[in-house]
């Protein structure tokens, strides 16, 4: 059994404030499948190593970012288990590739109940539970390389009745996605079951070319998967302060008490203490976190310009970040760095240049030549004169050569 | 030095003092596997390297720095454990061809000791069998059968018939180490045990079988069985050995999570000479139907003299004896079922020409790979493990199986030490007698004395104790503390040296052992 699998478990459940059963089982499911070496996967089916969680996430009222509302979503558990192989079919040539690279490899199963009623509320708690494990280091949680894999399972009611029958939606490669999918399942299950009709207990896959979900080629069919305990994993006990025996070798145990008091910030902590401490707005604040490196760089920019976080909040979020979704950049890949803009602002700040003129000197910098903001500065002569006569010279150098133009504007 | 001397008193030091190389003891050795084929003991001989290992052996020995007592020692190792770039197949269809890619941890330990690995050694398919007939290699031959011993007390028969025919099995599953043992080829080998597959065949062939605590040992790479009872057993001609090689091999293994984190150290085996404070248990439920006259004889004699030499010998009872064989059943056949699952020929192994779907080619790939024995084990166990009799049986089984535990806990705490117990019914069958019965029967008659020391997890060892009437190797059971192998060991030991077991008097044996034969009285018992 690996650690570090064990330990980022404990670590995800305490930050979804589940409780950790301090002893917990391994079971065999077995079914046959080309991606199953063993025959049978190694998972936690009767006693998983956390349960009953909860996850906070904010959802954006109507088309303006500045109201959002709290909700959360339960979390039935969190179980250890193994990854399988990939399979690949190739139909043309009637068999199947099978890639065992990841066979085995430890994966931790987050469990929701159905308390989110539409796509945007699932992507909003996925995206909250995404940047969680990232905080952690659990997983980086990219669902694009299958870091992060979601399975819906999607039922319609009537309200105040009984949850209805629910499929499985599969094959759902982003948050997007997601959502996406979630919402056309909802919409095919309500026009089937108005139009007289019944939902199967069934899984279907997204298709995100058709944006819609068909069903999937029933890949065990109705299975008893003969679950058997694990004989060769005896029960995982994890041991609190209290708990922890005197003479313990500390490598062969994990004291959850220990992992608690090192968890490092949650997203939301992060953001309630990005508002206080810069003054910015709560929207910025999940913005900042939602981009990867956006945050560090902020505070980054922030320690070494005199601007205020108020106003450079507004750089980063409406500059530095539009340009790198234009180009499709990470915070990582920025051509300009935090020094840069930082030494820019600090030319703004101390009113060397006009804000037009910074802007103009951001478009340069983009370009990744190397130069300095003061550099591109005296190059393109965007200096603020701060010498009155200068300017005066500049100026009536322009009236001069624009006489019929300044005669039209005198009276202002 | 003689293929029949033992380990630690006189090979090993043979050994040191260039007496004799480590290349002429495998050349010896592999001539003897070679004049003695017919016991079909061995499935792969490494020969070649084999000689290798021993020339590295002999440049250390040379240099004056061997690895230990076990360098340079010919040994081998039952067919179902891995071994890299030499074949693995577990007497198997389905993994005729295997080259494995790794060694068990047991095997990587013997090596880097310096033991000279011979070859892999011949067993029921998968281990699944207490006869060691019923591997697609064919039945492993019992070396008695061919005995000077065994032959004199033949009762001659018609001329057709000779010893083609009378030659008895040797026990299994690991019959073929056992006879590798028994006929020197090697001077120790390792066997698995399940239900009694390394006790067994010991019985039957004369030779030490210790089956040590489970957890004690590790199981990284021994094709598994039985999960929670498997272990690698160890074959040996004398007690000692026996200690010699479970030092070299117990411990902590990261790869086996089932094996304990303490600390073991290998220890020498005193010379008891003082049983006095030692208390015997004598399991009554043990006295089981259809045990031999003889060996009942035997048993009793053998409490005689414990209770002569001063020890106390009480009756003591288990209980639940009669309801491990169901139990053992049920549980054995849930993990067999689960354990071959993995073989499905896509990775490795035997892999059917069936291209219809997967489906079938599973299908049909077990159905080639696997013996009647495997699949019918298969089948009960994935009955029992279906979701509306998992709890009739396999838990049910589960909580029979910690009574039986249980009987064990009290008569240890109740002061009992040892307990003594015969390892078989009977001496061992000819061959055309055993194959009247199907496996499944065998099985059931045969584990009866030794399945309940692999529920229970306990050490346990068959010491060689006399010849039967009909001249063939009877040996008695003991049965430990869980890790309590020392204790275990150094009683044994001491009933070893106060029967003296005769040798086997093999023609073979003789032409390719120089060395002094050492005649040994007979037993007091026979």
């Amino acid at each position: 059994l690996n650690r570090r699998c064990v330990e980022a478990a404990v670590m995800t459940g305490l930050a979804l404030n589940c409780s950790i059963n301090k002893k917990s089982l391994f079971d065999r499911k077995h079914y046959f499948y080309a991606d199953l070496p063993a025959g049978y996967q190694i998972t936690q089916q009767r006693v998983p190593i956390a349960v009953n969680g909860s996850l906070s996430y904010s959802l954006c009222i109507g088309n303006k970012m500045s109201q959002m509302v709290t909700k959360t979503v339960r979390i039935k558990q969190i179980q250890l288990e193994q990854d399988s192989g990939k399979s690949l079919h190739d139909d043309t040539r009637s068999q199947i590739l099978v890639d065992l690279n990841r066979a085995g490899v430890g994966l931790m199963e987050v469990v929701m109940e159905p308390d989110m009623c539409c796509g945007e509320e699932a992507a909003a708690a996925v995206r909250e539970l995404q940047l969680i494990l990232q905080t952690l280091g659990s997983s980086q949680a990219v669902m694009a390389e299958g870091q992060l894999r979601v399975d819906a399972n999607v039922s319609v009611h009537h309200p105040g009745e009984p949850y209805g029958v629910r499929t499985e939606v599969k094959n759902i490669n982003s948050i997007r996605f997601l959502a996406k999918a979630i919402d056309y399942e909802i919409q095919r299950q309500i026009d089937e079951l108005e139009n007289g009709g019944t939902i199967l207990n069934e899984t279907r896959a997204f298709d995100s070319k058709l944006g819609c979900t068909v069903p999937m080629r029933d890949k065990e069919g109705k299975q008893d998967y003969r679950f058997m305990p694990e004989p060769n994993l005896p029960p995982l006990i994890l041991y609190d302060a209290k708990s922890l025996p005197a003479n313990m070798n500390h490598q062969q145990v994990i004291n959850i008490d220990w992992i608690r008091e090192r968890l490092p910030d949650l997203p939301s902590v992060k953001r309630e203490k990005l508002v206080e401490q810069y003054g910015i707005l709560p929207e910025h604040s999940f913005t900042l976190l939602n981009e990867d490196g956006l945050a560090d760089f902020f505070e980054s920019v922030v320690k070494q310009t005199q601007m205020k976080p108020k106003k450079v909040i507004g750089w980063i979020l409406n500059d530095l970040l539009s340009y790198l979704k234009q180009h499709s950049l990470t915070v990582k890949k920025s051509p300009v760095s935090s020094f840069l803009l930082a030494d820019l602002l600090n030319l703004l700040e101390k009113k060397k240049i006009s804000s037009t003129a910074a802007k103009q000197v951001l478009a340069e910098l983009w370009k990744g030549e190397g130069k300095t903001p003061l550099e591109i500065v005296k190059e393109q002569k965007l200096e603020l004169l701060q010498d009155q006569k200068e300017l005066e010279q500049i100026c009536q150098a322009v009236i001069d050569g624009q006489e019929n133009e300044v005669i039209m504007m005198v009276p202002g | 030095a003689a293929l029949k001397d033992g380990l630690r008193s006189q090979v090993s030091a043979a050994l040191k003092e260039g007496r004799v190389t480590p290349t002429e003891l495998c050349q010896r050795c592999l001539a003897l596997i070679k004049s003695t084929k017919f016991l079909n003991a061995y499935i792969t001989v490494a020969e070649e390297t084999a000689l290798k290992q021993a020339e590295e052996s002999e440049e250390r020995y040379k240099r004056g720095q061997p690895l230990g007592i076990l360098d340079g020692i010919p040994i081998a190792v039952k067919d179902n454990f891995n071994t890299a770039g030499i074949e693995t197949t577990c007497a198997s269809n389905m993994l005729k061809g295997y080259i494995s890619p790794y060694n068990a941890t047991v095997v990587q330990k013997l090596l880097d000791q310096g033991a000279v690995l011979l070859g892999k050694t011949n067993l029921d398919e998968f281990a699944m069998g207490s006869g060691s007939t019923d591997g697609v290699f064919g039945p492993v031959r019992n070396p008695w059968s061919y005995s000077k011993q065994y032959k004199e007390k033949s009762v001659p028969k018609s001329h057709s018939e000779d010893e083609e025919s009378n030659w008895v099995i040797t026990g299994g599953s690991s019959g073929g180490s056992a006879a590798a043992v028994s006929s020197f080829t090697c001077f120790a080998a390792l066997g698995s045990d399940t239900g009694g597959s390394t006790r067994n065949p010991a019985a039957h062939c004369g030779v030490v079988g210790l089956k040590p605590t489970y957890g004690l040992i590790s199981r990284h790479g021994l094709i598994p069985l039985v999960n929670s009872m498997d272990v690698p057993g160890i074959l040996t001609r004398c007690v000692d050995d026996a200690a010699v090689l479970l030092g070299s091999l117990a411990g902590h293994d990261p790869k086996d999570s089932t094996t304990i984190q303490d600390d073991f150290k290998p220890f020498e085996l005193p010379n008891l000479t003082d049983v006095s404070k030692l208390s015997i248990g004598i399991p009554k439920e043990y006295h089981a139907p259809g045990l031999s006259s003889e060996i009942l004889a035997l048993w009793s004699k053998a409490a005689d003299l414990f209770k002569n030499a001063g020890a106390k010998v009480v009756e003591v009872s288990l209980p639940h004896t009669r309801y491990s064989i169901v139990c053992y059943h049920v549980l054995c056949t849930a993990e067999v079922a689960s354990n071959m699952a993995r073989f499905d020929g896509l990775e490795y192994g035997h892999r059917s020409d069936k291209k219809e779907s997967t489906e079938s080619m599973y299908a049909a790939t077990r159905r080639e790979g696997f013996n009647d024995v495997v699949r019918g084990r298969i089948l009960s166990g994935n009955y029992f493990l279906l979701k509306q009799n998992y709890e009739k049986y396999f838990v049910k089984a589960q909580k029979v199986r910690r009574l039986i535990v249980n009987d064990f806990v009290k008569v240890f705490r109740s002061g009992v030490d040892i307990l003594l117990t015969p390892t078989t019914l009977s001496d061992a069958a000819p061959y055309t007698e055993f194959i009247q019965e199907d496996n499944r029967t065998r099985s059931a008659q045969d584990d009866i004395l030794t399945q309940a020391a692999n529920m229970a997890g306990l050490p346990a060892i068959n010491v060689p104790t006399a010849l039967s009437e009909r001249g063939l190797p009877v040996g008695l059971q003991f049965i430990g503390r869980s890790f309590e192998e020392k204790q275990l060991l150094t009683v044994a030991k001491w009933f070893e040296k106060q029967i003296q077991f005769p040798m086997i008097q093999l023609e073979e044996v003789k032409r390719h052992d120089n060395g002094v034969f050492q005649h040994q009285k007979s037993a007091s018992f026979s």
